[in-house]
């Protein structure tokens, strides 16, 4: 058979990374979601060629050492359906500790990619030492300044960027044990805008501790919706554990 | 007491910090008790390297299993992390739980290379104990080393509270109750424990032995108490088939070496290689079951998602059926399962055998012929025939590979100029072969220095200067440059020095050791920090001769620094065997042929366990059965099952 007739199912999932697989990377991930499709048995669809392997489509990179509850990943599959309660089941006891499926859908054909799609991301930082007052003249200061200008290196280039209009949100959250948390909203197009860029950008006075992307969005149509309820196909929308 | 609290501040600021957090697929976390023994298996290089050591993951499972001990595992911190680590005052720690190492009672090292031992001497001290034995306290940490290396345990004999020789599936239980009684009793005397664990059959305590020297030379190595032995013999699991470990083997969260599942099909090799040490300590050869070989691999695919499988031993094409295993390896699983046998002989059938478990990509083979005229592979008795590698060649090439990659050693006794400029006839010459059936055929020789290694025939032997063994390299690198197709690496001939001097060091090069760690010589098996001048000024700051212990030839009736372990070979069978090399009389493999007793099996009345009365098909290396008439075909099509598309021959 052509594999361009083959059936496929692209169902895409929502999962957190959480403890001590947070220092593991990117490409580590890929490893790891890999293998442990691998032990599902699931008819996962393979790459043509000479070294065949899983068809999986990641969105935006995590940075190596935070903590995520809103990572996604699309896979294809070869049939002409899925139930994405069969691939969250499946993968309960085959995923490592710290990684957990907590949501899926079936997409619909030609659904815009994860990495395109997203528009911002929503963070919990922990900083270290920090006090709510101290850090309240920090955020008030990044809020008014009217330009943020970071140089990035992006394949091989150097590239200079004005974060300013991707900070969507900034403010103070609760305190811990170990300092206090700053949440905040940053955009991600068309160059991601990561907590770090934002750290370097400001000069932040403080360690942060934990790093964790607490949501993933995207803008269509005034909308802001989470990758799950964006181009689910209405006949076979199969929304689990969203949000 | 967890660590994790702290070592998550100091993980954001280090590289690779997946190699410290531990999580794989099949750990344990076991629940410590006081009387439980607590086991800390260490493998001193990063953790990319350590995490797939076999030794340490069976070792590992069978702790665990039982219900006296504990077991985790802790690797070498890179430079960085060590920094960070002493700057923040954070211990050794067990990737496991994350327990410093101070809440261990043994602290027990792989060692697989000479080059690691500083790296030794650091673990130990960022443990928290004393690097010397002799200044531990009774409550220290007790230190122990099992691997290859322990065949010369002499260089950390000062640092080492115990080593183990051989096969540790059982001796590790038996030293486990000796502690576990010691810390049930409350740990009085390290002395004590000492004594006791010397007497645990396979266990060498180096501080129970007087070592005599007159001038330069060593006089004798005797034991101080009448219950202690005169010579430590090696254990030898006699049926691997008792021992189906690891059930579980650990899968990383980070990319490791090896990264795949590994099955042993067998231990030991008989081949007979003269300067091969791995096959020597390890005889006889032990198969595996081949249907237990076939659980292994469907169990261990299923557990750990893996879609590659190694059947891993000296010289896999030699296991009994390796095609029906290889067959089923492949048919086993949903997916597309690859097969890798990392040890391929040198002959056509090995070359169908590849040909059968890469399907789809051809990229490289390797084969080590080892010399490159045939009167020097007599002398190191790897007894491949001219006709076997340009059989695997030719037959390589033509069934669709376009790289090879052929591994020498130079510096080999006896050499001549002519042996070395052997290598790159042989080499020009496959690449002759290439060109019938590929455009652009590439061989690339990898050249390495000899460095004479314990209980081989080649112990007496005056390992190369630096300096000869470079005007060896850049001989044959000058000879082949201009040979299209042919490319060369080497490997630094400082590096093999250095290696010399602890491969048949004396207790005395204890002492350069532990100067280079002190100057912060670690990892000095990775190229980027060897530092070659300063062992070179350790051994003459400590009236070392860097002559006497690498370069110099050893008399028969010299004490050698490790006369007082055994590998169950006998001293005269080494040396019959090194004048035969002299002489250039090669050895018949002992597996297919009568017994010639080395000792290996005699001694510890054991003997081969091999499926098969006959050698493999094809290839006349070493099995001193060639069939009369015997033509390496031009091109082998193997008929196996399953073998799917393959490009015509």
């Amino acid at each position: 058979m052509n594999p361009n007739e083959a059936p496929r199912t692209r169902v895409r999932l929502r999962y957190g990374k959480n403890g001590r697989i947070r220092f593991t990377s990117h490409r580590d991930m890929a490893r790891i979601w890999e293998r442990s499709l691998r032990r599902t048995g699931l008819p996962v669809a393979q790459t043509e060629g000479f070294s065949p392997r899983a068809k999986l489509h990641f969105g935006l990179a995590l940075a190596t050492g935070y903590e995520s509850d809103a990572e996604y990943l699309d896979i294809d599959f070869k049939c002409a359906e899925m139930a994405v309660g069969d691939v969250l089941d499946a993968l309960v006891s085959v995923l490592p500790d710290g990684i957990a499926a907590t949501g899926g859908s079936v997409l619909a054909p030609g659904t815009m990619s994860l990495q395109q799609a997203v528009t911002s991301c929503d963070w919990d930082i922990e900083l270290l030492g920090a006090s709510a007052d101290d850090l309240a003249r920090w955020v008030d200061k990044v809020r008014g300044a009217t330009t943020l200008m970071i140089t990035r290196e992006r394949k091989g280039k150097q590239i200079t960027d004005d974060l300013a209009p991707q900070v969507r949100v900034l403010e103070v959250g609760e305190p811990t044990s170990r300092g206090v948390r700053l949440l905040a909203t940053l955009g991600t197009q068309p160059r991601s805008a990561r907590p770090s860029d934002l750290f370097a950008a400001s000069e932040l006075p403080y360690r942060p501790v934990l790093v964790r992307r607490t949501r993933q969005w995207i803008e269509q149509d005034g909308a802001r919706l989470e990758p799950l309820e964006v181009g689910a196909a209405p006949a076979q929308r199969t929304l689990v554990g969203v949000q | 007491m967890s660590l994790w609290p702290e070592l998550e501040l100091v993980l954001p600021d280090v590289s690779k910090p997946a190699r410290y957090i531990g999580g794989e697929g099949g750990m344990v976390e076991p629940e410590h008790h006081p009387s439980k023994v607590a086991w800390l298996l260490a493998y001193p290089d990063t953790y990319e390297i350590g995490l797939p050591n076999q030794g340490l993951q069976i070792l590992y499972e069978i702790l665990n299993e039982r219900d006296d001990a504990v077991a985790e595992r802790a690797y070498a911190p890179w430079v960085d992390m060590e920094a960070e680590m002493r700057a923040a005052g954070l211990p050794l720690f067990s990737v496991d739980t994350h327990r410093r190492a101070a809440d261990f009672d043994v602290l027990a090292f792989n060692l697989s290379a000479e080059l690691v031992y500083t790296n030794v001497l650091n673990c130990i001290d960022l443990a928290g104990a004393p690097v010397r034995a002799e200044r531990r306290a009774d409550s220290d940490l007790l230190i122990g080393a099992g691997g290859h290396c322990t065949y010369n345990p002499e260089p950390l004999a000062d640092f080492v509270d115990f080593f183990v020789l051989g096969d540790g599936e059982e001796a590790v239980s038996e030293i486990n109750a000796v502690v576990r009684d010691w810390k049930r009793a409350g740990k009085k005397s390290r002395q004590a424990v000492l004594r006791e664990l010397a007497t645990v059959e396979g266990v060498y305590v180096p501080s129970l032995y007087d070592v005599a020297y007159d001038g330069p030379a060593l006089v004798s190595i005797t034991p101080r108490f009448a219950d202690v032995p005169a010579v430590v013999e090696k254990r030898t699991v006699a049926d691997l088939a008792a021992w189906p470990y690891p059930k579980h083997q650990l899968v990383p969260l980070t990319e490791v070496v090896h990264d795949r599942l590994n099955v042993e099909v067998f231990r030991g090799c008989t081949r007979g290689c003269r300067f091969c040490q791995a096959g020597m300590i390890t005889r006889p050869v032990r198969e595996r079951p081949a249907e237990q070989v076939r659980t292994m691999v469907a169990d261990g695919l299923a557990r750990s998602g893996y879609d590659e499988v190694a059947l891993t031993s000296l010289s896999t094409a030699d296991f009994s059926g390796i095609e029906e295993v290889v067959s089923a390896t492949m048919d086993c699983g949903a997916g597309e399962v690859s097969v890798s046998l990392p040890s391929l002989r040198v002959d056509a059938f090995t070359v169908g055998l590849a040909a059968q478990i890469q399907r789809a990509r051809r990229t490289g083979l390797t084969f080590a012929p080892e010399a490159g005229s045939w009167r020097m592979r007599q002398v190191i008795n790897k007894l491949i025939d001219e006709r076997d590698l340009y059989g695997a060649v030719e037959s390589a090439f033509s069934q669709g590979w376009r790289r090879m990659k052929l591994y020498f050693l130079t510096g080999l006794p006896t050499e001549t100029d002519e042996d070395t400029l052997a290598i790159g006839e042989l080499a020009r010459n496959c690449v002759d072969l290439g060109r019938a059936h590929t455009k652009n055929p590439s061989v690339t020789v990898s050249l390495g220095g000899f460095v004479p290694k314990p209980f081989t025939p080649f112990q007496w032997f005056g390992q190369n200067t630096v300096s000869e063994l470079q005007r060896k390299i850049f001989l044959l690198r000058d000879d082949i440059k201009r040979n299209r197709g042919v490319q060369m690496k080497w490997h630094d001939p400082k590096a093999s020095m250095v290696e010399g001097i602890a491969s048949r060091g004396d207790r005395r090069i204890g002492r350069v050791i532990e100067e280079v760690w002190r100057q912060g010589g670690t990892f000095q098996e990775w190229s980027e920090h060897f530092d070659y001048d300063r062992w070179t000024q350790a051994m003459e700051r400590n009236g070392l001769s860097v002559d006497w212990y690498v370069h110099r030839h050893r008399t028969e009736d010299e004490v050698l620094p490790w006369d007082h372990v055994s590998a169950g070979l006998h001293k005269d069978f080494l040396w019959q065997d090194w004048r035969d090399a002299l002489n250039e009389v090669g050895l018949e493999d002992c597996r297919w042929t009568p017994c010639y007793d080395c000792g290996a099996c005699t001694g510890y009345s054991i003997e081969h366990i091999v499926a098969s009365a006959v050698p493999p098909a094809g290839g006349s290396q070493g099995t001193g059965q060639v069939p009369a008439g015997y033509q390496p075909p031009a091109a082998v099509a193997v008929q196996l099952s399953g073998s799917g598309t393959r490009a015509s021959s």
